[in-house]
């Protein structure tokens, strides 16, 4: 199958979505993605910042989409033209998206712990306006302790519905969900029940905005001043691979290893995650690559590089150590 | 030889005449420039008794400003800390406690706020990273001491103190620009 978007030319297999596509090719045609998550099954679909203009649906019918479709789950044709980036029509709807997408958010990012790595905050600094054009009060709850390790900030929620389907489909037993309908949903366990299943801090990972949040992590730094590096553990019930966020030799939280478009690449287990934050119960590999635009990388120098010298008589340059 | 700055003067070893010998021209000379620097105006000033008038925008020592209520305003969220090019700006948060909502605006503050002045190089780029309108700097200048412990300034140097008369105003370094976005009613919700 073969899909054009942006300009840019890409075979792909027959059943695989606009978003996936994209991804294949790369870069910053890429669509932004608050609520499909690669790794979770029937997400997609919600929040709509991914949508992407149609130009012509196929090779056999070169009608366009009547309507702006939402790539994440819109499978692709052959000879099917997407234009993302370069429609001043999608970018205008990413726009008025990311407005509804901030109508209830409180913006105390300077108190949120998401801040730094958070899809909301870059998707409005990308997208987003200056302004506030709603004068109605936002919707306020109080932070709820989901038990001892996580924290629910219902306030921040975009509604995505990526934390139901991880506890669906990774913790197996789901005592969490969203309740009500319309313009009044909110995500609440059943009657304060706690989550304890042993895979249930991916919520906060899979979380785009700061709604879950760790608890042993609470205001403990801001991720722009700790360093992310990539350590390893035997581990019984995962993979045992995650991102330590490190001050000097002390590790202030774990994490799953994100990739660039904030996915984690392996879920892991809630031992790893909130127990072990002893220097000694890690073998750390080495600094986590995260990208130079990111306010994690502020002020960080990663690699030095010293001036080579120059011998002054053989003329061989020898590099220093 | 061709030099090529073409500005090399030729040596010469001329006598001097029975003036230039004796020195004296030259002597009194020098002694009236030198005499006459006693009657001009002084470059300098007795500090501590006389001082010198500051802009209003002088960058001098730091403040973190309470609000109204005299609660105070920084949240720790390490804006300033990671706009500092000297890294001269630490902090340590903490969570608000039930009780506390007098002491604190929001529910993080900063148990911990210590600006190193040896490092600081009042740039300001603290005061334009900060969102909360927490951290001014002020007219004050920073006093010399005899140790560089002294020189790291902690919350209690810096926190501006709750008494309303003993506040440090800063009101006028606010530019038109700032007054402007604060009443913008669109923009409130940057406040």
């Amino acid at each position: 199958m073969r899909v054009t978007i942006d300009d840019i030319t890409v075979d792909v297999e027959e059943g695989t979505t606009i978003l996936t596509a994209a991804r294949k090719i790369g870069g910053k045609i890429v669509p932004p993605a608050m609520c499909w998550y690669s790794k979770l099954k029937g997400s997609g679909g919600k929040c709509r910042t991914c949508l992407v203009k149609v130009a012509q649906s196929s090779a056999k019918d070169p009608r366009p989409m009547p309507k702006l479709v939402a790539s994440c789950s819109t499978p692709v044709q052959d000879g099917m033209v997407v234009q993302n980036i370069t429609s001043p029509e999608v970018l205008e709807a990413r726009k008025a998206i990311v407005e509804f997408l901030l109508i209830n958010h409180p913006l105390d990012c300077p108190v949120c712990d998401q801040a730094g790595e958070c899809d909301l905050q870059d998707l409005s600094f990308l997208h987003g306006m200056v302004e506030t054009r709603s004068e109605e009060p936002r919707r306020e709850f109080p932070a709820i302790d989901i038990g001892d390790k996580i924290k629910l900030n219902m306030n921040r929620c975009i509604l995505c519905y990526r934390c139901v389907f991880t506890a669906d489909q990774i913790t197996g037993k789901r005592v969490h969900g969203v309740l009500y309908r319309g313009d009044a949903p909110e995500i609440s366990t059943y009657i304060q029940n706690v989550i304890d299943n042993d895979f249930s801090g991916n919520v906060i990972d899979v979380c785009p905005v700061g709604a879950l949040t760790d608890r042993t992590f609470r205001f403990k730094s801001r991720v722009w001043f700790l360093n992310a590096m990539d350590a390893h553990r035997d581990c019984t019930h995962c993979g045992g691979k995650v991102t330590a966020w490190m001050y000097g030799n002390e590790i202030y939280r774990i994490t799953g290893r994100k990739d660039k478009y904030g996915e984690v690449e392996e879920f892991i287990c809630n031992e790893c995650r909130f127990e072990k934050k002893n220097f000694s119960d890690w073998i750390i590999e080495g600094p986590r690559k995260i990208s130079r635009e990111s306010v994690i990388s502020a002020n960080h120098y990663e690699k030095l590089i010293k001036p080579s010298i120059i011998h002054p008589i053989e003329g061989t340059t020898e590099k220093q150590e | 030889m061709q030099l090529i700055s073409g500005r090399s003067v030729v040596v010469s070893n001329k006598k001097m005449t029975f003036w230039e010998k004796i020195y004296l021209p030259a002597v009194l000379n020098g002694m009236r420039i030198t005499f006459s620097h006693l009657f001009r105006k002084k470059a300098t000033i007795r500090y501590p008794e006389v001082k010198r008038e500051f802009a209003e925008i002088y960058r001098g020592q730091h403040v973190l400003k309470r609000d109204e209520e005299g609660r105070e305003r920084c949240t720790a969220c390490g804006l300033c800390a990671v706009a500092c090019p000297a890294e001269a700006i630490t902090m340590i948060a903490a969570e608000r406690k039930p009780g506390e909502e007098s002491l604190y605006r929001e529910e993080k503050y900063a148990s911990v706020y210590e600006i190193n002045m040896l490092r600081c190089i009042f740039c300001g780029l603290c005061e334009e990273a900060c969102p909360k309108e927490a951290i001014f700097l002020t007219k004050r200048i920073v006093p010399s001491d005899f140790e560089r412990d002294g020189f790291i300034y902690g919350k209690d140097k810096l926190v501006e103190p709750l008494d309303p008369l003993k506040r440090i105003d800063v009101s006028k370094r606010e530019t038109k620009e700032v007054l402007e976005f604060k009443k913008d009613k669109s923009k409130r919700h940057n406040q």
